[in-house]
């Protein structure tokens, strides 16, 4: 996209680029105080002493050392690593599923995509709210089912410490299926019609064709995916705190509601930007060869054609 | 990350004068109280500064605790647009603004009113720091109350009020085998935190308090022992109790769903909402007994630094109507706290109230957590707290992790 875009600037006048790049000023500006100016501000913050108000001291990598004495981050940690499997993984297999059956010309496929799609139209703070009802044992399905005579019926996992972090893991797959699905199709689409006319001469098997040819022509639109829902994970922290405010105990605590609980509530400033430190230099470290790479299969793709 | 650039947007558009201009004896005043009972508390103060001839505008901003309009206060006041004054609570959430320099201190006031002689000791200590008065204080709440549902207890063939830990305990074990749920409780990490604390009190009394929260010393058989009677009481919560809303709670003893809660007496506000009379449909005993001490929990406002003479008339106008005696016995009718003067018409408080009241004329009043605790160790202990009773979780390892939030 990005290349193509630069491209068609290119044949134009030089005069109307500039015009283009003058109207840009602002935008860029704002983005460069706004975004980078608070990411480096949180990182000096982060070697610093900061309690409730900031203080511009150098203690060194004590907040870091902290943090990581801290029981409750390393918690946050490893259920944002369960996470990353069951969401991510998740999300892919089943966005994958359902894109692959509305690509069949399947009747009625606008409301299929939208029955699909509508999950995404709600807030993380009305998915959570709904799943933590329906998981409620008093109030939710459980309740509904024993009261039709299953006396023996369970679906209480957000009240086990053992099972909690799974129901969040759940509403969110719920949630995010149907974005990951229209990326899919849309890739599908472009996918060529012709080829699976020459696979079924061959006597390829549809599930075959879809496992062998097609899916890995998506790989760029995995990676978009993939980088939407990394990000979608790392900043997860409605969903959480709506559905079990992070219990019970440090049942289902997640990095992000550390950050938030520390800078506002425990007047926490320099913890909490540690800890932020932390989840940015993550991203880059997973993110950037994705990045990379995606932008190299683009680049090669578009050569072959 | 938010913060800092709201912080520099409010700087930046400071700088250009966009902001900041007060008009006469306008008051802004930054506070958390919407639900029904709380605004309702408010308006009285408000309508009081209207009648005197200012002009009240109003600021509630929900949600958090308070944690959002204290961060909004303290962005704003340091940006300089800050607000004619700002709800907080006992404690430490302003010490370190006022080591920045950023409040105005109400001396005059003080001196006029003579709060060195009105005022309780301990409420004195917490707004006079440095030797200036930096908030005025306008009522006292208590979070270490135990609620029950009369018609349940005597469904369950329980004929006398309980009055300790120990009758709470040996109700729920009737309550239980009658088949009810003995104990209504909400598994969020701050009422498993009020919970513990009510259980200490009772446990080990105001030494202990001072012992864990002061001197950092959790060593001993009495905080141990704490430790094992607060888990005791997980045998009597129902299924449904973690993630519950307090309010929930409240409902299910009101319902007669439950027998018993620990709250704090803002719970009372919801019993008489649903028309239940204290003392008659509903009863209360403090979880430490009779004689326990009144740990110092509610609301002061603060009044950021301003050069404005017309802000400053208006600031010093405000602090002396939030503690006058009728305002005082107005509020805290409708906020279910007391008032913290003890000269004032206490001819309406109900049964709850008045051993509220009893414990102020007796001094029996002593600093809470978040005046002892940073809210940072207040924070981790709490998570201690809410680990050790949500999973299977060694008394010993409980007591390590505890002793290691205390002494953060």
């Amino acid at each position: 996209m990005m290349s193509t875009a630069s491209q068609g600037a290119r044949k134009r006048p030089h005069r109307w680029q500039f015009a283009v790049h003058v109207a840009l000023q602002p935008l860029a500006v704002t983005a460069l105080l706004a975004y980078v100016g608070s990411v480096l501000w949180s990182v000096r913050i982060a070697f610093s002493s900061s309690k409730l108000l900031p203080r511009s001291d150098w203690v060194g990598m004590m907040q870091f050392e902290r943090l990581f004495e801290t029981e409750r981050w390393i918690v946050s940690l490893q259920h944002m690593g369960i996470l990353a499997v069951v969401y991510i993984l998740g999300v892919l297999v089943l966005g994958t599923l359902m894109a692959v059956f509305i690509d069949q010309q399947v009747r009625a496929e606008s409301g299929f995509r939208t029955i699909f799609l509508y999950p995404y139209a709600m807030s993380f703070v009305v998915t959570g709210l709904i799943w933590q009802w329906l998981f409620n044992p008093t109030l939710g399905l459980q309740n509904a089912i024993r009261q039709l005579g299953w006396d023996n019926f369970t679906f209480d996992w957000t009240v086990h410490p053992e099972s909690v972090i799974y129901a969040v893991g759940l509403a969110m797959v719920w949630q995010g299926s149907g974005t990951t699905m229209a990326i899919l199709l849309a890739a599908l689409r472009g996918v060529d019609d012709e080829q699976w006319k020459a696979a079924r001469l061959d006597g390829v098997s549809k599930p075959r064709y879809y496992l062998s040819v097609v899916l890995p022509q998506l790989g760029p639109a995995y990676a978009t995916a993939f980088v939407l829902l990394a990000v979608a994970l790392v900043r997860t922290f409605d969903v959480v705190a709506i559905m079990t405010s992070g219990g019970p105990g440090d049942a289902s605590e997640v990095p992000a509601k550390f950050i938030i609980d520390h800078l506002f509530g425990r007047n926490n400033i320099g913890l909490a930007s540690a800890a932020s430190v932390v989840m940015l230099v993550t991203v880059f470290t997973v993110l950037t060869p994705l990045l990379y790479w995606r932008a190299r299969v683009q680049a090669q793709q578009r050569a072959g054609h | 990350m938010k913060a800092h650039s709201k912080t520099l947007l409010a700087t930046v558009l400071a700088g250009l004068g966009l902001m900041g201009t007060a008009q006469a004896q306008n008051a802004e005043v930054i506070h958390w109280w919407t639900a029904g009972g709380e605004a309702a508390a408010i308006k009285e103060i408000a309508s009081a500064y209207t009648k005197a001839g200012g002009k009240w505008s109003d600021n509630p901003i929900a949600g958090g605790g308070g944690a959002q309009a204290r961060t909004v206060t303290i962005n704003r006041t340091m940006g300089g647009d800050a607000p004619t004054a700002a709800q907080f609570n006992y404690g430490k959430q302003y010490e370190e603004i006022i080591n920045e320099g950023l409040l105005n201190n109400l001396d005059d006031v003080a001196a006029k009113g003579g709060w060195d002689k009105l005022l309780p000791e301990k409420i004195k200590h917490s707004i006079k720091i440095n030797g200036h008065y930096y908030a005025v204080p306008v009522n006292l709440h208590n979070e270490n109350w135990v609620w029950y549902n009369k018609a349940v207890l005597t469904k369950a063939g329980i004929s006398k009020d309980p009055q300790t830990l120990d009758d709470m305990f040996a109700a729920m074990d009737k309550i239980k085998a009658s088949g009810g749920t003995a104990l209504a409780f909400g598994g969020q990490g701050w009422q498993e935190g009020i919970t513990f604390r009510s259980v200490m009190l009772a446990v080990g009394g105001k030494d202990l308090y001072f012992k864990v929260f002061k001197d950092h010393d959790t060593t001993g058989p009495v905080f141990r022992k704490t430790l094992e009677t607060f888990k005791k009481l997980k045998g009597y919560a129902d299924a449904g109790s973690p993630g519950r809303d307090w309010n929930i709670a409240t409902g299910m003893v009101i319902d007669g769903k439950a027998g018993f809660q620990f709250m704090g007496d803002w719970a009372k506000g919801e019993f008489v909402n649903a028309n239940k009379t204290a003392g008659k449909d509903f009863g209360c005993f403090m979880a430490g007994g009779p004689k326990m001490p009144y740990a110092i929990g509610g609301d002061v406002f603060v009044f950021p630094k301003s050069d404005k003479p017309d802000t400053v008339a208006a600031q010093k106008k405000l602090a002396e109507l939030m503690i006058s005696p009728a305002v005082q016995v107005a509020f805290n009718n409708k906020k279910g706290s007391i008032p913290i003067r003890p000269d004032v018409d206490l001819t309406k408080v109900d049964v709850c109230a008045q051993q509220g009241v009893q414990a102020i004329k007796e001094n029996r009043l002593l600093e809470s957590n978040n005046e002892l605790l940073s809210p940072d160790a207040n924070g981790a202990f709490e998570d201690a707290v809410s680990k050790f009773w949500n999973s299977e979780q060694s008394v010993d390892d409980a007591l390590k992790a505890m002793t290691a939030a205390v002494k953060r």
